[in-house]
């Protein structure tokens, strides 16, 4: 388990970052907080021939706050945004959801930004960045740009960064007023992938439900958003009837069957998931 | 007066070291060596057609690359059959690099040493074996079925089948006015120390002398199977088991193919050697224990008391049987657990599979009889609607019939003899501890609270401290320092500690001046190994002797010096003084110089020790006839057989009526290992084996699929119990002493893992109100029961 021959780079900006990736094209791998990418060297599933490892570039360890958003760049690690006390006061949701990624001692090293352009379907900040309809700051070889969630994720593992591309930051959009949200998943041992999860927001406007939604963790294979509201639309939250929700969830989800559950068992716990999470958020 | 250590609970002596970065584990050493990676099989069962090595040779760095055809003599030849047994009616063993054919995954085919492990895996990774694949055979049942064979001449698929039987089962069970049957299954785990097996050799060429370390749990059997492949004098072989990050029992099994490439490598290479397993080798190339289909018939009278006791059970031992069967002669006679059961029968196929092989593993055999045994006493308490503690108590062996005959032969080859213990002395303790007849109030009121609990509880008895012997070497240096060496292998269980508790006492010594030195084959050549939960009684015991051998000698020496009988000398903190005359005295230190009459003074202690300094009887010589110079001795413990420690637990489980989600609320435990040397280090000892058995009961499962690829081997997806599913563990403990030993002792090793499968499932059954016959157990497949038994009773 020792990874295969690789050239390593060491870029210290954004810039030299970009053009170092534009000369490897598709022989170069950006190298973040490697909690996945170092695992999957070591076990030779992926043998890039040069690693571009951004963790000297300057700038992009910064969470920013907005009226509008949280702007997260490629190197914050899951614990500082956890952690981040002005992050939590703008949306809730994004420690709901980072106390389930894995461990402490991974959370230490491994990136919000790096999760998301991995794509894991099994990944909770992914599911996260689609139920805030968070923008994806994007540079390469031909300038920036930017791309909604929405259309970022392609496939398990599959976005539509380019090999050549940086994903800088990533813009989590905050919600509007009267929103609670919740996180929940259900894993075999505290920390691991999850079974199943859910994250849920809900809008509430004089007292009655205006606007409910949410993502799924490792039922999806692209963390996309399901929208709730036209089932709950106008109930109060303390009272909602939120079976109202179940086919809409069953309709959504797609999970598989592995070695760890049923896909049968996932749809239910998806189901039971998204009722307790919306009870929660209601609470 | 000095407080006695015995018994104390004194914070282990080596952990300051071990957690502060002090360890000296496999990999911390030799890094200048070659370093070693293998091509390992990624066919179950196939045929070896070619090996192509030629892209692999390019890789700068390489220095050897092995196929089995270029292994010399006994090198080549098989790997040795550890534990024959009349029983193992075709027993087959691999080699060390795969010979022609492979029979897992994992199986060692080619062996890379290069200047450091990265080039040997990309040299590894080039190299091309082209294999014809066979039929595999995974899982019990495709083997019991024997459509395809593992090996060609064990038919059937049946490496050995046993048979033991005490009274008349048949006439007995016909007779019995009622009878049950239960069809169990429990799955496949492993150990999984935190450092997997290593191995670092040494050769001196200018010494001609091999020197091992090894991730081992038996230097001296690692010492002597090596000296043997290789040809070479035991003198000119000596093996070292360094710091070893835990065993659990993979780690007795030797030699590993490893144990035996790696140092013939640096004898034919001229140039020490190294091989560090990593995890993924660790999961298809160590063993694997534990999976067994049992078949159980019972019959029993209107109080519940068993009568008859008929048990069948099929054991996949893997794909070899280096260590015998030992594994499912341990489920056949430990089965039996605290009871008596009437009229016993016991019959077991162990079969061969396409799958790693399988050795013991922390508990060897004992989880998997103690669950039959103990799912059989649930089923006969719901048969009768009797209270499950009750039939339990009702089966019990009594304390005043012991010692205990069950008739049959143990692992050792020596009678199934009970030593002591006091059963409903234990379960009275239990039910108090984790309050037994205030549960069904608990769960009435959970139940109103729309919450699902249960309660579950298990005994055994667990044979500890095999043979055949262990031995204690003490050395009392002149500066007052005692050097105790053993020979059993230390893999973090606090041997330092509690062996120095046992010294300081025997001796009269402080403490912190002993210093014990395991699995050290230059200290002490003669041991067995660290397995069967043996390191306290055997090596404890060994100690205790050699330090009386010391201790006699010391007085002898000072009743002499102090011109005194040894009997009114006593030896507290060191000193050696007259009993009620205080004043007159001698350090031990004093007495350490004056056993050792030296020509040269050296320093200050030996200026004292020198053939003139003395006031010698000119008559005698400086050493009597019959003693030898240096305060020093050795003295062996044997026993005649083993001595059988117990316990019960009971937990309280909660289930999620919904997701079927599996939680511990409670787990207590009930544990009695005779005399306790250290309180603490027992409580540690248990807990980490209910940790384990909690892996055992709800995580862990070696899913191989059909072709027999292991679809779980890593951390990632083969669930090991983090501390957060590990249950807060309450424990009171029953000191019954053995008989059998000088200090009262018996093991504390496995006790813990034992009962907890067979606990968590009674638990289980307990709150779901349906039978539990397959462990471990998932949400997903206690909610695929539900369904299943829903369906059921709709019919």
């Amino acid at each position: 388990m020792k990874p295969g021959p690789f050239a390593y780079h060491s870029p210290t900006s954004v810039e030299q970052t970009v053009a170092t990736l534009g000369e490897l094209g598709h022989d170069g791998k950006v190298l973040a907080g490697g909690q996945s990418l170092i695992p999957i060297l070591s076990m030779r599933l992926a043998k890039p021939a040069h690693l571009v490892d951004i963790n000297r570039v300057v700038g992009l360890d910064q969470i920013e706050v907005t009226e509008q958003h949280i702007r997260v760049g490629a190197t914050v690690r899951h614990s500082a945004l956890e952690r981040d006390g002005a992050a939590y006061a703008a949306i809730p949701l994004l420690r709901q959801a980072l106390e389930c990624v894995a461990h402490p001692a991974i959370r230490n090293r491994g990136t919000t930004v790096g999760s998301i352009a991995h794509a894991d379907a099994a990944g909770e900040m992914p599911a996260v960045a689609a139920l805030t309809e968070a923008v994806m700051e994007v540079v390469g070889p031909r300038g920036r740009r930017e791309v909604a969630a929405g259309d970022f994720f392609e496939g398990a593992l599959e976005t539509v960064l380019d090999a050549e591309e940086l994903l800088e930051a990533v813009r989590f959009g905050r919600f509007p007023e009267g929103t609670r949200t919740a996180f929940i998943e259900s894993a075999r041992r505290q920390g691991d992938y999850a079974l199943a999860g859910v994250a849920v927001a809900l809008t509430v406007i004089d007292g009655v439900l205006d606007r409910v939604r949410a993502s799924y963790v490792s039922v999806t294979d692209v963390p996309g958003v399901l929208e709730l509201t036209e089932a709950l639309r106008g109930q109060e939250p303390a009272g909602a009837d939120w079976s109202a929700v179940d086919d809409l969830v069953q309709a959504h989800i797609a999970p598989e069957a592995d070695i760890h559950a049923t896909a049968d068992y996932r749809r239910m716990l998806a189901g039971e998931l998204t009722r307790r999470a919306l009870t929660e958020a209601a609470r | 007066m000095s407080t006695r250590q015995f018994g104390a609970p004194v914070q282990r002596r080596e952990d300051p070291r071990l957690v502060t970065g002090g360890g000296r584990y496999l990999d911390d050493l030799g890094h200048t060596a070659y370093e070693v990676a293998f091509v390992r099989s990624p066919h179950a069962h196939a045929r070896i057609i070619d090996i192509d090595l030629s892209d692999a040779w390019e890789v700068e760095g390489v220095q050897a690359i092995y196929l089995h055809e270029d292994l010399p003599d006994r090198v080549g030849e098989s790997l040795p059959l550890l534990i024959p047994h009349p029983a193992l009616i075709a027993p087959r063993v691999g080699y060390a690099l795969a010979k022609d054919e492979v029979n897992h995954v994992g199986e060692a085919i080619a062996m890379v040493v290069a200047t450091n492990r990265y080039l040997a895996e990309d040299a590894a990774a080039r190299i091309t074996v082209t294999f014809s694949s066979l039929p595999s055979v995974v899982g019990l049942e495709n083997s019991r079925a024997a459509t395809h064979l593992v090996h060609e001449e064990a038919a059937g698929n049946i490496s050995a089948h046993l048979l033991q039987e005490v009274g008349n089962v048949t006439a007995a069970m016909a007779k019995a006015p009622n009878r049950l049957t239960l069809d169990l299954t429990i799955e496949r785990s492993a150990c999984m120390p935190m450092e997997g097996k290593g191995v670092y050799a040494v050769w001196d060429s200018d010494d001609e002398r091999l020197r091992i370390y090894s991730s081992t749990q038996t230097s001296t059997g690692v010492r002597a199977a090596v000296a043997a492949k290789l040809g070479l004098p035991l003198a000119k072989v000596e093996c070292i088991a360094p710091d070893v990050g835990g065993g659990f029992g993979v780690k007795i099994m030797h030699p590993w193919p490893e144990e035996v490439l790696i140092p013939w490598a640096a004898r034919t290479l001229g140039h020490p050697v190294k091989w560090t397993e990593d995890r993924r080798e660790h999961f298809i190339s160590s063993s694997h224990e534990r999976g067994q289909l049992q078949e159980v018939e019972v019959g029993f009278d209107d109080d519940g008391r068993v009568l008859a006791l008929d048990v069948r059970f099929w054991h996949d031992n893997g794909a070899y049987t280096p260590y015998g069967i030992i594994v499912p002669i341990i489920t056949a006679t430990q089965l039996l657990g605290p009871y008596k059961p009437g009229a016993y029968r016991v019959e077991f196929w162990s079969l061969y599979t396409n799958t790693v092989l399988v050795t013991p593993y922390r508990g060897a055999g004992r989880p998997q009889g103690c669950y039959a045994m103990e799912r059989t006493m649930d089923a006969i308490a719901a048969h009768l609607g009797l209270d499950r503690a009750e039939v339990r108590s009702r089966n019990f062996i009594l304390p005043e019939e012991m010692p205990y005959d069950h008739g049959l032969m143990f692992q050792d080859g020596r009678p199934l003899k009970y030593d002591s213990g006091d059963f409903p002395a234990s379960l009275a303790k239990l039910k108090a501890l984790v309050g037994w007849d205030d549960f069904a109030a608990y769960k009435e009121q959970a139940t109103r609270e729309g919450r699902r609990v249960g309660l579950g509880i298990g005994c055994y008895v667990e044979g500890t401290g095999v043979g055949p012997y262990e031995g204690g070497h003490i050395q009392v240096e002149t500066s007052g320092r005692v050097n105790v060496a053993t020979g059993l292998t230390t893999q973090g269980q606090g041997h330092q500690t509690i062996l120095a508790q046992i010294v300081a006492d025997e001796l009269g010594v402080p403490i912190d001046s002993v210093h014990v030195t395991t699995g050290d084959t230059r200290r002490m050549a003669y041991a067995v190994g660290t397995f069967a939960s043996r390191g306290a009684v055997m090596s404890g015991n060994a100690v205790a002797l050699a330090a009386r051998v010391v201790r006699a000698k010391a007085l002898r020496i000072a009743a002499e010096a102090l011109e005194v009988s040894a009997e009114d000398l006593e030896i507290e903190d060191g000193i050696i003084r007259v009993k009620g005359a205080p004043d007159t005295a001698l350090a031990l230190a004093t007495v350490a110089v004056l056993s050792n009459p030296l020509r040269y003074a050296f320093d200050e202690s030996a200026r004292a020790a020198t053939q003139f300094a003395g006031t010698f009887d000119p008559d005698k010589p400086p050493i009597a006839d019959d003693e030898e110079p240096g305060l020093e001795g050795q003295d062996f413990y044997s026993p005649t057989q083993a001595t059988f420690a117990n316990g019960m637990h009971a937990a309280i489980v909660e289930t999620d009526p919904v997701t079927a989600e599996i939680r511990i609320l409670r787990y207590c435990v009930i544990h009695d290992c005779g005399i306790m040397v250290n309180p603490m280090i027992v409580e540690g000892q248990v807990h980490g084996g209910v940790a384990q058995g909690v892996g055992g009961a709800l995580y862990e499962r070696m899913a191989y699929d059909e072709s027999g690829q292991l679809m779980n081997a890593s951390f990632m997806d083969f669930l090991m119990p983090y501390a957060s599913e590990v249950p807060h563990i309450e424990t009171d403990h029953l000191e019954t002493p053995s008989p059998l030993n000088p200090l009262g002792i018996k093991g504390a090793g496995e006790a813990g893992t034992i009962p907890v499968t067979a606990v968590i499932a009674s638990a289980i059954e307990d709150a779901e109100g349906f039978p539990i016959r397959s462990m471990p157990i998932s949400p997903t497949q206690l909610w695929e029961l539900r369904q299943q038994h829903a369906r059921e009773d709709a019919r």
